[in-house]
């Protein structure tokens, strides 16, 4: 009751009157005992499938449906007496606003939990109405650090988020640039100029001088961005050592082809996050462009033989094994053990379930599960590099399936 | 301090270097071509119907639509597309001039302008309806194809667009001034009145010189295809490019039209070179204030 203090007058209303309607027409989570043995657990399954992220959002829906149908031709939710996962697919629309909508219906269609979001806005936005509904939000990819960090009891994200991810990379690449014996000095950064390359951009400005870096320039660009000649044109002028890409996969790819077809190499082109660089799409469709390039982001676990019998599967669906693809195939999973382990497919009883998880049947080359305030804190990025037509492991050396290529060969 | 001057030194040095400087005039100038080829149907038209046409964005955006699916769904590469699309939306301005703008003008120069732009509001989101606001682009084999001048790789679909455009403007020239309908048309655009009493059909010229508008767009479009990106909304950007280019070339001259568009490109590409890319078009907009402060007739225009 504590909570009715902060929640306005009118959202208060709002809620009740929609938890009102739901409970009459019968929608809202019954006791599991009032259900017939073995009813479906109805799952919300949340892309932006549509507008600027659409190839994302569809990736991340096949991930997730993949893993509905392995549990359920497994035989379902044993400690549910088989009950089989029913998957309320959403659109985002990639706009916060979209995804806020499709929370609403989900709730009403009374799903027991989400997996999904994809972008950090529609995350943040979509887990907040959620938890609303006080209805289990998992995170698929979202890395904005906020994302968990506002007290949400019902939000949790199974892969790392921005800060360790960035600082991985940086210990990454001086661990690179020692191991060669530091060829490297200098910097430029090219960034989109929205929330994500822009923070990237600043917190590498704060922390690449403390390790030895010098950072020539930093130059912001627009998405969508169709020439990227006067980007490259500064490159080639100032000659860096290491180029630092932070885009979305589409300008992303433009540069990367702009410089091959400018014949500007760098010792390297490293990249956090990169939007292309570690994506089979891109090093099929332009290996000359992707060869050489690394990237510290979302990777499955290369030992693991699920992660490698999902890979098999989804190309023989001739799709690319994308990490939104792996992230929501490990989130849903996650849900699955938690609904397992709860027994229930009451909303409480899944939270509680989430938040002692420890959760190991995942693809993720991550450490032992465990979420403090939402956030798994085995969760890890790994460092690739698109080497001959395919993309390797260089670092973490525990898993590593190829040595790093650093400086590129001229 | 003495440090952060000789930074500052090098970085201008960088930015003055003939390495960056000449392959970012001649980009400007190659991409000014496909802004003169689009404001090239601007400026036919406001010449000769003395309105502006608030559709062209529109129908620029469909014509890369239809260069777009030329190549998806017929793979057709753009530059043949081009040679189908552009009697194809000739006679897509021709019907929309005569069965659609001129009718429901009823004769006055203000309704057309609120009919065009009408037209531009159903046009973009019939687009939006039919193919959602996804961005698309189109892979060639050649997009990313270079010719080595010593001084800089010059792409070579940006290449052959400037020449395209060349030939187009020329073309258009020449048709302007050798041509029975040219000359009608010089004479609708100089006296309506007297054009109609001399016996010259009016309406039939209107819709022709719409058409030939049109139809550079396509040419446009199938020109920018291998380069660019195609989205409902993406005719927009140009035309508001178009418009500085017609100011400044003056409203109604081929001939500026051409070097204004090569200009604008210049001007946008060094801006961009210098005050980055979010901020590139600033410079256009820039120029776009100071010709109309200093003058509004522009560089080729007859004195209004």
């Amino acid at each position: 009751m504590t909570q009715f203090s902060r929640v306005s007058r009118r959202r208060f209303l709002q809620s009740t009157a929609l938890i009102a309607t739901a409970a009459t027409t019968g929608l809202v989570n019954a006791p599991a005992v009032l259900r017939a043995q073995g009813a479906p657990v109805k799952l919300g399954v949340l892309h932006p499938v549509s507008g600027a992220l659409s190839y994302s959002g569809q990736q991340g829906r096949l991930g997730a449906t993949i893993a509905i149908e392995e549990i359920n031709a497994a035989g379902g939710i044993k400690a549910l007496g088989g009950a089989k996962i029913d998957a309320v697919l959403g659109d985002a629309q990639s706009t916060p606003e979209g995804g806020n909508a499709e929370v609403e219906k989900m709730n009403s269609a009374g799903v027991a939990a989400i997996v999904g979001g994809y972008a950090s806005s529609i995350c943040l936005a979509a887990s907040q109405t959620a938890a609303r509904y006080d209805l289990p939000y998992v995170v698929d990819v979202g890395v904005a650090d906020n994302i968990v960090t506002r007290g949400l009891k019902n939000t949790f994200r199974f892969g790392p988020g921005f800060g360790v991810i960035a600082k991985t990379a940086l210990d990454n690449l001086v661990a690179l640039n020692d191991q060669a014996g530091k060829p490297a000095k200098t910097v430029m950064i090219v960034h989109e100029d929205s929330l994500f390359g822009s923070g990237l951009a600043k917190l590498l400005n704060a922390q690449l001088p403390e390790r030895g870096f010098n950072v020539l320039e930093t130059m912001p660009h627009p998405t969508p961005t169709r020439d990227f000649n006067n980007v490259v044109l500064k490159i080639k002028a100032a000659n860096p050592d290491i180029v630092i890409p932070a885009d979305y996969y589409n300008e992303y790819v433009l540069l990367a082809r702009t410089m091959q077809q400018q014949r500007v190499r760098p010792k390297a082109i490293y990249s956090v996050l990169g939007g292309a660089a570690s994506s089979y799409k891109f090093v099929k469709e332009f290996p000359e462009a992707a060869q050489y390039i690394m990237d510290c982001n979302h990777w499955f676990d290369p030992r693991n033989p699920k992660a490698l019998a999902l890979r098999k599967k989804v190309e023989a669906q001739g799709q690319f094994y994308t990490y939104e693809v792996y992230m929501n195939y490990s989130g849903v999973l996650l849900v699955a053990d938690a609904l397992q382990r709860a027994g229930s497919a009451e909303r409480a009883k899944i939270t509680a379930a989430l938040e002692s998880s420890t959760f190991s049947g995942h693809v993720m080359p991550y450490g032992p599960t465990k979420f403090v305030n939402g956030q798994n804190t085995g969760a890890a990025p790994a460092n690739t590099q698109v080497l001959g037509n395919d993309i390797q492991v260089i670092l973490p050396s525990t898993f590593a399936t190829a040595k790093p290529v650093f400086p590129m060969p001229a | 301090m003495r440090g952060s001057f000789y930074a500052a030194l090098a970085f201008c040095g960088r930015m003055l270097s003939p390495i960056i400087l000449v392959p970012a005039v001649l980009n400007g100038l190659l991409t000014g071509a496909v802004y003169a080829l689009v404001a090239l149907g601007l400026t036919l038209i406001y010449g000769v119907l003395h309105i502006i046409n608030f559709a062209h964005g529109a129908l620029f955006s469909a014509a890369l639509f239809a260069a777009f699916f030329a190549y998806r769904l017929l793979g057709l590469d753009p530059y043949i597309a081009a040679i189908l699309l552009t009697p194809v939306f000739f006679l897509l301005g021709y019907g929309l001039q005569r069965f659609v703008i001129g009718p429901a003008a009823h004769g006055e120069d203000r309704n057309i302008l609120l009919v065009t732009l009408g037209l531009a509001v159903v046009i973009e989101n019939t687009l939006l309806y039919a193919f959602r606001a996804d961005t698309r682009t189109v892979n060639l084999d050649y997009a990313f194809n270079v010719i080595d001048i010593g001084v800089a790789f010059l792409s070579v679909p940006r290449v052959i667009a400037f020449g395209v455009a060349l030939v187009v403007a020329l073309v258009l020239w020449l048709i302007l001034t050798l041509t029975d309908t040219g000359k009608a048309m010089r004479a609708v655009a100089k006296e309506k009145l007297g054009a109609e009493l001399v016996g010259i059909d009016v309406v039939h010229i209107y819709a022709v010189t719409f058409g030939l508008g049109t139809a550079c767009l396509a040419i446009a479009a199938c020109l920018l295809l291998p380069t660019y990106y195609v989205n409902p909304h993406v005719g927009n950007a140009f035309v508001l490019v178009a418009f500085t280019v017609v100011v400044l070339g003056g409203m109604g001259s081929v001939t500026g039209s051409l070097l204004g568009g090569m200009f604008v490109g210049v001007v946008e590409s060094l801006s961009g070179l210098y005050l980055g890319e979010s901020l590139g078009q600033i410079g256009i907009f820039v120029m776009f204030i100071l010709v109309l402060l200093f003058r509004p007739s522009g560089l080729f225009g007859e004195r209004a």
